[in-house]
């Protein structure tokens, strides 16, 4: 059995838990085993569920915060209880905050941030992005079962026939938080950059804040999710959040659109394992056309108006 | 108040990335180590800033052989009392926080910092793992902390948001870009750091649940396709046919 963590947000499953059902399976597929949904906090339809490759769910409601010692807690008694081999979960926020302790706690290995994984002469390999996605590692666990925390973007979604779904109850203890939930502010109707498919970045070479209204326009057309390099957040032009790179966050979009960022190495760390990359850049010797698959060489204050502007008309046709 | 900062080692950022011929070993011959980013700039100056508030005293840990001390007494220039190195070459992030749980139990800190991840293996896993080891809270990916009484109030990082939480000490955080800004260590700190104490302590057994198979350089890019900057047609066009984004 491999026990997958279907992680909600207001009712609805969560893309990063789309990814991680779909790797369950296809991780079933191969080794001939079931894979058991697990879902903690609103009652998800399960016709949503369908065609993600389940064979059981277990869905617990509890409308209240759940702290990452209440996760663990109940993970495991799931675990325990199902006797899954394998536990996958995205290592998103709440992926990070649980795997660790899940790992200590069930005194089972954790192979994190995996992108993708194969059989060789019958043991399981899961292949770990490192080195800021620079390289990856092969890792294969030493008693064949283990915790897979996989990387939001990295495996992709898979779908599968539908096939009907049983729905389980298992007899899980909620122990007591051991932290409080004081307020949670997201920022509303954004994809947010570790699950974009799409995103439009931007470095010093907008030169002002008040010029980023250009990149927003091209975001908005794209429904993408903006991003900027390092020094645009250092000076406060844009927030923390968005700071994509080595010591920012790292994505891997299906598209990569970077405005005025010259490529230096620590920023194509966190980009580099975009499925393409879109540069403007009006240095020809800059590094990122080295990385990229589609340049412009140019002064993106001439052609960025244009481009919106062309793009706009070619959506309304 | 009593803190503990976990410090590790990663490859200076604009290392070149090589492993051996059998793909097990990187090659790290020349390589310039650095202390890891999030440690240093916000972990271990969240702490300092914590202690010139309130008093108390900084403990860094770090675990790794003896190459490591160069940046463990940079972590005692910028400001930490004592360092404590336990003397393994760690093979994952298990045996890390498994030695430093232990360490930590004994000493009974009121906080434990890690940085929210290393940048070259990425794991995020130490903080969790230790917190799991101790039995505390565990505040992941905090870019805000302030401290009322026994209780401490941090905002952490959600996809797209934050959740402000509050837990009672003693808590581990992992330190995310925000919680402080980065220190560069002055003359003083520098000459002072020579004096503070580094103790070395002998690790305790642990067991290996993964094992590296070998690493992996991802595929060379064909080469980029350049657009002339006056051919705005042309760019919709890969827009639309080659990326399919509109
Ligand atoms: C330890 C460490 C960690 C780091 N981590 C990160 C990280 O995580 N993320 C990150 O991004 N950086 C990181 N950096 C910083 C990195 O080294 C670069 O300094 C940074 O990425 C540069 O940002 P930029 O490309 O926006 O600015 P610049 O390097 O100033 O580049 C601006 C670019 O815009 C172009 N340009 C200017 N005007 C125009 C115009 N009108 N039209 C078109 N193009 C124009 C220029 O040709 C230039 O290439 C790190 C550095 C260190 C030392």
């Amino acid at each position: 059995m491999v026990l997958v963590i279907l992680e909600e947000q207001n009712g609805r499953i969560k893309k990063s838990a789309i990814e991680a059902a779909g790797f369950a399976s296809k991780l079933a597929q191969l080794s001939g085993m079931k894979v058991c949904g697990l879902c903690l906090g609103r009652t998800i339809n399960v016709n949503e569920l369908t065609g993600l490759g389940l064979d059981q769910i277990v869905q617990i409601e509890h409308a209240d915060y759940l702290d990452s010692s209440q996760w663990i807690s109940i993970v495991a008694q799931a675990k325990e209880q199902l006797g899954s081999k394998f536990i996958v979960l995205s290592n998103n926020s709440l992926g990070k905050s649980i795997s660790g302790g899940l790992s200590v706690h069930l005194k089972m290995g954790l192979i994190s941030n995996v992108v993708n994984f194969k059989s060789q002469e019958g043991v399981l390999q899961f292949q770990k992005s490192v080195f800021s996605g620079k390289a990856s590692a092969w890792y294969a666990f030493s008693d064949l079962n283990g915790i897979i925390a996989l990387m939001p973007n990295g495996f992709g979604i898979h779908k599968f026939d539908e096939k009907p779904i049983d729905s389980k109850v298992l007899d899980l203890k909620i122990p007591e938080p051991k932290i409080k939930l004081l307020d949670r502010k997201l920022i509303q109707g954004k994809t947010p950059l570790t699950e974009a498919e799409i995103v439009v970045s931007a470095g010093r070479g907008l030169k002002d804040p008040s010029n980023w209204y250009m990149v927003e326009e091209l975001a908005d057309i794209l429904h993408a999710t903006t991003a900027c390099s390092r020094p645009v957040a250092d000076a406060g032009w844009r927030p923390h959040h968005e700071h994509v790179g080595q010591t920012g966050v790292a994505i891997r979009p299906n598209v990569y659109i970077a405005l005025g960022i010259s490529g230096a190495i620590q920023h194509l760390a966190g980009v580099n394992n975009s499925k393409k990359i879109f540069v403007i850049n009006k240095d020809p010797e800059a590094p990122f056309f080295k990385a990229a698959d589609f340049g412009v060489c140019g002064d993106l204050f001439e052609i960025l108006p244009k481009l919106n502007e062309a793009l706009r008309k070619s959506k309304m046709n | 108040m009593k803190l503990l900062v976990c410090i590790s080692k990663t490859p200076d950022t604009t290392s070149k990335i090589s492993f051996s011929q059998d793909g097990k070993r990187y090659l790290d011959e020349g390589i310039q180590y650095i202390l890891n980013p999030y440690d240093e700039w916000y972990a271990l100056v969240r702490a300092i800033e914590l202690k010139e508030k309130f008093g108390g005293q900084i403990d860094v840990i770090h675990v790794g052989n003896a190459t490591s001390d160069i940046l463990i007494r940079k972590a005692l220039a910028i400001g930490a009392d004592a360092a404590f190195r336990i003397d393994m070459e760690p093979m994952n992030s298990d045996e890390i926080a498994k030695q430093i749980a232990k360490f930590a139990k004994e000493n009974s800190y009121d906080l434990i910092f890690c940085g929210k991840e290393t940048i070259d293996h990425n794991s995020s896993e130490v903080a969790s793992r230790i917190a799991q080891y101790l039995d505390i809270p565990y505040l992941s990916y905090c870019n805000h902390l302030e401290i009322e009484n026994d209780k401490i109030v941090a905002s952490c990082e959600l996809e797209g948001g934050v959740a402000l939480l509050e837990a009672k000490i003693p808590v581990v955080i992992s330190a995310a870009k925000g919680l402080a800004e980065q220190r560069i260590p002055n003359m003083k700190g520098i000459i002072d750091a020579k004096k503070k104490p580094l103790e070395v302590i002998s690790p305790i057994e642990t067991e290996q649940l993964v094992e590296l198979v070998c690493f992996e350089l991802p595929p060379v890019k064909s080469g980029v396709k350049m657009i002339d900057p006056t051919q705005i047609d042309e760019m919709v066009a890969v827009f639309k046919n080659e990326l399919k984004i509109i």
